[in-house]
């Protein structure tokens, strides 16, 4: 058992423990804290899968916006030291037992596919080729998503805007 | 003991994703409902970027759509939170059994 391998089950064990407590603790700033952990060893994982430019991606927006946002929303709307009720059995039962089951299934179906890796050709994932991919006008490249998601985020932003935006009491009909 | 492969990460990303499941259906507040849905997202990512790393080694596409993904999850993210706080103005609450108005 090389460095690599101990690396990666560490890294596994990590996101998987810090995700199951994020899911199931009952304060919910607790929540977001074990959420934010979570994707950081997400991000470990990408690093250890040799995909820097992914991995800063993920701490760039994951960890530094989208966590940031949901601690904003929590102090804005929750009492943070709360605990929430506890989720009644009838709903933790059948919800465990659906997920245990659609993880078996699945795992199952992983287990018996058999990927042929493929070793022979060398993965390039550097900020140069995905940059020049990405951006390219020719045959495989990506420079029509990019702008249509340009689109997206411009469209989701003012949406934001127009939907928390607070309304006047006269304009109000 | 076999070398770690694509099938270890394909493991990994499942039982993330389940976790996130299993979360959607326990929790009854929208914030923590928004959290298990980044979990979900996020296992989906590994799985690209995992998927063009072992089998697809000469193209970068799985790389490209990790990147549209996280990019779209920040704006389901923004959007979603822009509704909670809306709805938290109007209810008073972010239990989702309290916003039932257009259930039946």
């Amino acid at each position: 058992m090389d460095a690599s391998t101990i690396l990666f089950y560490t890294i596994a064990a990590y996101i998987l423990v810090t995700g199951v407590l994020a899911v199931t603790t009952r304060k919910i700033f607790r929540s977001a804290i074990w959420l934010l952990f979570s994707l950081i060893g997400i991000a470990a994982l990408y690093f250890w899968m040799d995909l820097p430019f992914i991995a800063a991606v993920q701490i760039v927006v994951y960890v530094g916006g989208i966590v940031v946002l949901i601690i904003f929303s929590i102090f804005l709307t929750q009492k943070s030291g709360d605990q929430m009720p506890k989720p009644i059995l009838g709903r933790t039962l059948p919800s465990a037992l659906a997920s245990f089951f659609g993880f078996v299934f699945t795992i199952n179906l992983i287990w018996h596919h058999g990927f042929i890796e493929n070793k022979g050709i060398l993965f390039d994932p550097t900020v140069d080729s995905i940059g020049m991919q990405l951006l390219n006008t020719g045959e495989g490249g990506y420079i029509l998503p990019f702008e249509v998601v340009s689109m997206l985020l411009l469209a989701a932003m003012v949406g934001c805007i127009v939907i928390a935006m607070k309304v006047k009491k006269e304009e109000t009909i | 003991m076999i070398s770690v492969g694509l099938t270890h990460i394909l493991i990994l990303s499942t039982c993330l994703f389940f976790i996130g499941m299993y979360g959607f259906f326990t929790r009854r507040n929208l914030i923590t409902l928004l959290m298990s849905v980044e979990l979900m997202l996020n296992s989906v990512n590994i799985n690209f970027a995992a998927f063009n790393k072992y089998l697809f080694p000469e193209k970068l596409d799985g790389i490209f759509f990790n990147v549209f993904i996280i990019t779209i999850a920040a704006a389901e993210a923004a959007v979603a939170i822009a509704i909670i706080i809306n709805l938290y103005r109007s209810h008073n609450s972010i239990d989702v059994e309290d916003a039932g108005e257009m259930k039946y």
